[in-house]
């Protein structure tokens, strides 16, 4: 499976898109990278009069590229527009701030995937490669 | 310890409700009467896997819904070794 066909099957669109770029990918993991444009919506909100990406946005960037596009490659074909898939569990802690603008880059390597769920180890990194939030992220294809 | 001891130590980390651990029958189901969501089933079978050091397939993963069904496919895992 090429790059270009697990971005194009990735069930997500905007506003809820986090996925520019599969850098690299293997059975054991993949890296990949998004860049946050400052007319994104939540910026508007969060916060008010200082925009900053939430966690929340961070944790589902990671999600996405380091946990559904690892498993769309490692079904392999199996993933299609009627699979329903869910976020199982995160566990996160949050380093720096990422601001409008940074592109980030996300580290995932693969801790097991078995019986449809995929855990992984996920980084993100900035432009500087520091790391900005890591942790643990897990997702299960239902049906 | 017995392997239903052994197996209630597996189960701890993921039941919210200890109370109900403490009355753990054959007959206790995984999911109605302890409360484990099924994401966290697949980390008790992993774990059940190292502990024993068995591997159990989808077939044994399908049938591991209570403490009787998971009883018998650890020993039918170990009958093979």
């Amino acid at each position: 499976m090429t790059n270009q066909e697990i971005l194009d099957n990735l069930p997500y669109s905007k506003p809820f898109h986090f996925v520019d770029e599969i850098v690299s990918i293997s059975e054991n993991g993949v890296e990949g990278t998004y860049f946050f444009d400052e007319t994104l919506d939540f910026y508007k909100g969060h916060f008010k009069h200082n925009p900053v990406t939430p966690g929340v946005i961070l944790t589902e960037t990671m999600a996405q590229i380091g946990v559904v596009s690892l498993g769309i490659y490692l079904l392999n074909n199996k993933f299609s527009k009627n699979s329903v898939i869910a976020l199982t569990s995160s566990e996160i802690e949050y380093l720096k701030p990422v601001y409008p603008n940074q592109k980030v880059k996300v580290i995932s390597e693969k801790i097991y995937f078995r019986f449809n769920k995929l855990k992984c180890k996920v980084s993100m990194v900035n432009e500087a490669s520091e790391e900005v939030c890591r942790g643990t992220i897990a997702g299960m294809i239902i049906s | 310890m017995n392997k239903i001891d052994q197996l209630k130590e597996i189960i701890k980390p993921y039941v919210p409700n200890r109370e109900r651990l403490e009355h753990l029958t054959p007959e206790t189901d995984f999911i109605k009467d302890l409360a484990i969501n099924s994401a966290n089933l697949v980390d008790i079978i992993l774990d059940i896997e190292e502990q024993f050091e068995i591997t159990i397939d989808n077939d044994g993963m399908e049938k591991m819904m209570d403490v009787k069904s998971a009883l018998a496919i650890i020993d039918e895992e170990l009958a093979k070794k």
